[in-house]
């Protein structure tokens, strides 16, 4: 589904150049569930954000689906992380204005659908994710834990192809944080394919693949026996 | 996606914060107010003049001897060098004349039944009443005749026999004017108090011959008139009977070529366009001043943008991660702020109608809204919210996701 070749990505910082990939190649199949991991600088952040459509490589191949994504506009990039990417943040990212269903509702919203359809989808993915009866709730309302499920139910809207979670137990007490994996498993298992960037050997021991990144260079690529 | 949820975004962001929203829009409530009560008592005051100039008598030319040179200056209109053989020659010689009225003017104590009144008395011939849009409304004029032989008899105005009479019929009752006695015949229909400042009703028509050999006294030479009046058959000879009659005055005078007009006529037609012409003016003056604080309404709408696009960068970063496009987020912000600048523009509307017509209320001034202040005022408010909500809107539009998802 996903294959990147060669992908570099080198950041100007006045005069100076400084790389973030130096050449990586790596290949995701549906329903794989990776886990990527290195210490801060390593890569995998800029690796996450080229992977969701965020930003672009500065050179190298990025082919979803056999899309050569690194070659979008931003038009397109928009297009592509509504219809393919579900994101989840560490700091949950939900708009303290609305309601946990209102929050659900937004990017289906940017997808054109009708209110009655998405109310009912939002309420769905709520119900999903364990807080149908706090749809009415705006996040200040609700324990980390509880955001964070909304922040997995929004994700979960526009019917992603991947989810991409940037440390998302990261803000997360250990039990909440549990709780959390436990969904993600569950969506595994209904064949979501699923990227999670931590620094945490216990989350990443939960994904059936961990990509190692030092250096802007992938050092180990290993799978579980569990592997799909 | 759909617009009207563009909308939606907007007004909710709007309604998050009412009372920022409130006195962000209140510059454009205070511009389109001034604007809008400037326009509308600008235009009271055009009308006012309007009435009270074509009250005067339409179509008119007034012709008045010119200043007295020598010695003493006087004012215009102080000369002697109009003639009754002058009106007599414009009525004789110029065409497409509807009415020649000489006149003098004095003012003098009425006394008539233990009531006193003074007035302006004109004196004047029956074709007075032709040249300035008289009525009688009770009672007769005097005709040709009488006014020859200075019949000492008297048309009041509608002011003139209600401070004498009240409401009882005046006509058969006798008047002395300062010491002379008269019998007042007829009353004039109102014309209202439509002048500029001044009472158009407060007056007493005279035969011409009775105020000038009676009233004027020594003043005035046996034959000599103030004020002639000539009303043209139609608006549109009134230039050329103009031209007509400065010439034959000239002819009459024995002027020569080079040398200046001893008299000098106004018409009330190009008076009227000049007085319109310096209030419109004025008017426009006005709301343009009233304008600057709508533009001051701009940059408030601007500056409180600029503050919530930085503060709501994590937002638009999310907004941008869900799919939102750039003309998205750029619409969005937009709208926003076309949105707060149209409802202090609704809002200023209202209160800018209000004010005018409280002020035409309390100061007798008339106001006069035009139909086309309130899609002005909105599109007004409309272009000045897209104005100073573009920039906001673009800074928010070029956010780097990546870098607005990171700020704190």
């Amino acid at each position: 589904m996903i294959e990147f070749r060669d992908l570099t990505k080198v950041y100007v910082m006045g005069e100076e150049q400084v790389p973030a990939l130096a050449g990586v190649s790596l290949t995701i199949e549906r329903g794989e569930y990776v886990a990527v991991i290195g210490p801060s600088g390593s890569g995998k952040s800029t690796l996450m954000n080229i992977l969701g459509g965020l930003d672009r490589p500065t050179s190298g191949s990025y082919r979803f689906e056999g899309e050569e994504v690194g070659e979008f506009g931003d038009d397109a990039l928009a297009d592509f992380r509504r219809r393919r990417i579900g994101f989840v943040f560490q700091s949950f990212q939900l708009l303290p204005r609305l309601t946990a269903l209102q929050n659900v509702e937004l990017p289906m919203i940017y997808a054109g659908m009708a209110p009655a359809e998405r109310k009912a989808r939002a309420r769905e993915l709520l119900d999903r994710v364990g807080l149908g009866s706090r749809m009415g709730h705006r996040p200040t309302q609700l324990s980390g834990g509880q955001q964070q499920r909304v922040a997995i139910a929004r994700s979960l809207a526009n019917r992603p192809d991947l989810l991409l979670a940037d440390e998302p137990t990261g803000a997360l007490d250990t039990h909440t944080g549990e709780e959390v994996l436990k969904l993600f498993q569950e969506l595994n298992g209904d064949g979501l394919t699923l990227a999670i960037v931590t620094h945490d050997p216990d989350v990443a021991n939960e994904a059936h693949r961990r990509v190692a990144f030092r250096d802007g260079l992938i050092v180990s690529d290993e799978r579980s026996g569990v592997a799909a | 996606m759909r617009f009207y949820e563009l909308i939606r975004f907007a007004v909710g962001a709007i309604v998050a914060h009412p009372m920022r929203s409130a006195l962000t829009s209140l510059g454009v409530v205070i511009g389109v107010a001034a604007v809008v009560m400037m326009t509308a008592i600008g235009l009271g005051a055009q009308q006012r003049i309007t009435g009270a100039i074509s009250g005067l008598g339409s179509n008119l030319i007034i012709v008045m001897p010119n200043f007295q040179r020598g010695p003493v200056s006087q004012g215009a209109g102080a000369g002697q060098s109009l003639r009754d053989a002058d009106a007599e020659a414009i009525s004789r010689q110029v065409e497409d004349v509807a009415a020649v009225a000489p006149s003098v003017t004095s003012r003098a104590q009425l006394a008539a039944d233990g009531a006193n009144w003074n007035t302006r008395i004109e004196g004047v011939t029956p074709e007075y009443l032709i040249a300035r849009d008289l009525v009688i409304s009770n009672g007769r004029m005097f005709d040709e005749r009488e006014a020859r032989q200075g019949r000492k008899v008297l048309v009041l105005g509608a002011t003139v026999a209600r401070e004498l009479w009240g409401d009882a019929d005046p006509v058969g009752r006798r008047v002395r004017v300062r010491t002379v006695p008269f019998e007042v015949i007829g009353v004039l229909e109102s014309k209202g108090q439509a002048g500029l400042g001044q009472d158009q009703d407060d007056v007493v028509l005279a035969p011409l011959q009775a105020v000038r050999s009676r009233l004027v006294g020594r003043r005035f030479r046996g034959d000599a008139i103030q004020t002639i009046y000539v009303k043209s058959n139609e608006a549109e000879t009134l230039d050329r009977v103009q031209e007509d009659v400065v010439n034959l005055l000239r002819d009459q005078h024995k002027i020569r070529q080079g040398e200046e007009d001893d008299f000098q006529t106004q018409n009330m037609a190009s008076i009227l366009a000049t007085m319109q012409a310096a209030v419109a003016t004025f008017t426009i003056f006005l709301a343009a001043v009233a304008a600057v604080s709508l533009v001051v309404g701009g940059v408030g709408i601007m500056n409180i943008m600029l503050v919530s696009v930085t503060e709501r960068t994590r937002e638009i970063g999310l907004r941008m991660a869900l799919g939102a496009k750039r003309s998205h987020v750029l619409i969005q912000f937009a709208l926003e702020s076309i949105a707060l600048s149209m409802a202090g523009g609704l809002l200023g509307l209202l209160i800018g109608i209000g004010g005018a017509l409280t002020v035409a209320k309390l100061a007798g001034w008339p106001a006069a809204i035009p139909p086309w202040a309130a899609p002005l005022a909105l599109g007004f408010s409309m272009a000045v919210g897209l104005v100073f909500g573009a920039y906001p809107s673009w800074r928010a539009a070029r956010l780097d996701p990546i870098e607005a998802l990171r700020r704190e």
